[in-house]
């Protein structure tokens, strides 16, 4: 399959920390690659290097072959084209579910309105909120709140969508309908990075497993034999940490 | 108190009423302009013209009105500029007050949390459209007490435009008091008046910050 984004010899420095070593990484079209490593270890700063929220120090990110990081000027043209869900839930508080849909559709891309709304309410009827399009944030539960977050981020037809522990912040009951979400996106083609401790999730949405550690990609590969025959010793120690026997 | 010189005292409180009132509503305007312009400039830290809004603050938030007045209406005109006293009335509040707006708005842009920022810029918005879609409107939703504050602050301050001869409401009761001594009556009326301007401003704005902290927040 054809490669969408390319990353190669990404250094990326907090003055004398370096959290990302010459990272190089391509993800085709189509591709859900799932980034785990411990806390701290640089997963979101990835993920915010590759849509320019970060200047890096080294390398290049590239998108269906332009670079977009470093970019030169028009990096909000760049980020139309990646979407991106943190894992604090960030919609518009003074905004409805519906116009925190629409307001970037219509102010970035200068979408008609009406258009604009009839996306928006297909896709919130997809994640099962229609009857929530006038309700604030405030009204919404934690899953109901990211899950019009991700919509969100649809509504600009990203070419890859950056998902970071979005399930983290929500009660253990609400996290299946949000992955749910994500699983049904990952069925259609969509390209994804996301970073999850869902390990369980990851095994079943990954198409390749990363294991993030020292600033530097240690092992990656399919679900598989990440899991079950990991080759280094500190994805071994890793992958441990999560079980309790 | 003579009702009958209530009455007769009445029309002419009425008019300094409305004086007040329009000097009050222009000024207070300008104010709201200024503010979110240098609060604009100081959110982007602009060259120069941050700077230029922090001295701007500073210096006419800690000198009184009664100074800035002065300032403007007999110091003006010695470097060839002439200005009448309503407009005087109008610059002064203006300026006063869009120091007061500034420091509210910076406080309302501050307390946006910063993945607010983030998240407009990833969906695709300039800094521009981020600005005026996503965190000037929540940062003033944070900044009406504030504000409200503000206004009320510089409907009252408008009782030292009687210094630059403006016929205002403590101009009208000055001038009454001089002329005939009926004090009770001159202040009753000056005290009616000025509540009967800022208490519809105090309620309403009570409503408008219950309302948008209920929009934003739910409590
Ligand atoms: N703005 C910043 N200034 C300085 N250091 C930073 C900054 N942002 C992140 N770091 C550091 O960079 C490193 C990587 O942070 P990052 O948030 O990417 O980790 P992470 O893998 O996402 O962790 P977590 O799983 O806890 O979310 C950390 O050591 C962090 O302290
Ligand atoms: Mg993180």
């Amino acid at each position: 399959m054809e490669e969408i984004l390319n990353i190669s010899n990404l250094t990326k420095r907090y003055d004398d920390l370096v959290v990302l070593d010459h990272v190089n990484l391509s993800v085709k079209k189509g591709e859900v690659i799932v980034l785990v490593g411990t806390s701290g270890c640089g997963k979101s700063t990835f993920l915010r290097c590759i849509n320019a929220l970060e200047k890096i120090q080294e390398g290049k990110v590239s998108l269906d072959g332009e670079v977009i990081n470093p970019a030169g000027g028009k990096l909000n043209t760049v980020r139309e084209r990646i979407g991106m869900v943190f894992q604090s839930y960030d919609l518009f508080p003074h905004k409805t579910v519906l116009q925190n849909m629409i307001l970037a559709p219509v102010k970035v891309k200068k979408i008609n309105k009406k258009e604009a709304e009839k996306e928006a309410l297909a896709l919130l009827d997809r994640v099962g909120l229609l009857s929530k399009k006038d309700s604030y944030p405030h009204q919404l539960s934690g899953g109901q709140k990211q899950r019009v977050a991700i919509v969100r981020a649809l509504m600009m037809h990203p070419e890859v969508l950056l998902l970071d522990e979005i399930t983290a912040a929500l009660d253990p009951e609400m996290v299946r309908e949000v992955l749910d979400v994500v699983i049904s996106l990952a069925r259609e083609g969509r390209t994804m990075i996301i970073v999850t401790h869902e390990l369980t999730f990851a095994r079943a949405v990954a198409d390749r497993m990363i294991f993030i550690d020292g600033g530097k990609i240690v092992e990656e590969g399919s679900p598989e034999e990440f899991f079950n025959h990991p080759k280094t010793d500190r994805l071994k120690k890793f992958l441990d940490s999560f079980s309790y026997d | 108190m003579n009702a009958e010189v209530l009455i007769s005292y009445f029309p002419l409180y009425g008019e300094a009423f409305w004086l007040t009132v329009r000097i009050g509503l222009i000024g207070i305007g300008l104010a709201f302009v200024i503010g979110i312009v240098t609060a604009f400039f100081s959110y982007f830290k602009v060259p120069f013209f941050s700077q230029l809004s922090k001295v701007y603050i500073e210096l006419f938030r800690n000198t009184p009105l009664l100074v800035q007045l002065f300032f403007i209406y007999f110091g003006l005109p010695k470097i060839g500029i002439r200005i009448s006293a309503e407009v005087c009335g109008v610059v002064g509040l203006g300026l006063l007050g869009g120091s007061y707006m500034a420091e509210g708005f910076r406080s309302g842009l501050e307390a946006v949390p910063k993945s607010q920022t983030e998240s407009a810029l990833a969906l695709g918005m300039t800094r521009g459209q981020m600005f005026f879609n996503v965190i000037f409107p929540e940062a003033f939703s944070l900044s009406v007490p504030a504000i409200v504050a503000n206004i009320i602050f510089l409907l009252k301050e408008t009782s030292v435009f009687s210094a630059i001869s403006l016929m205002d409401l403590m101009f009208t009761a000055k001038d009454l008091i001089g002329l005939y001594y009926n004090t009770t009556e001159a202040l009753f009326l000056l005290v009616l008046f000025y509540m009967v301007m800022l208490l519809p401003v105090s309620i309403l704005g009570n409503v408008i910050e219950k309302k948008v902290r209920f929009k934003m927040f739910g409590a």
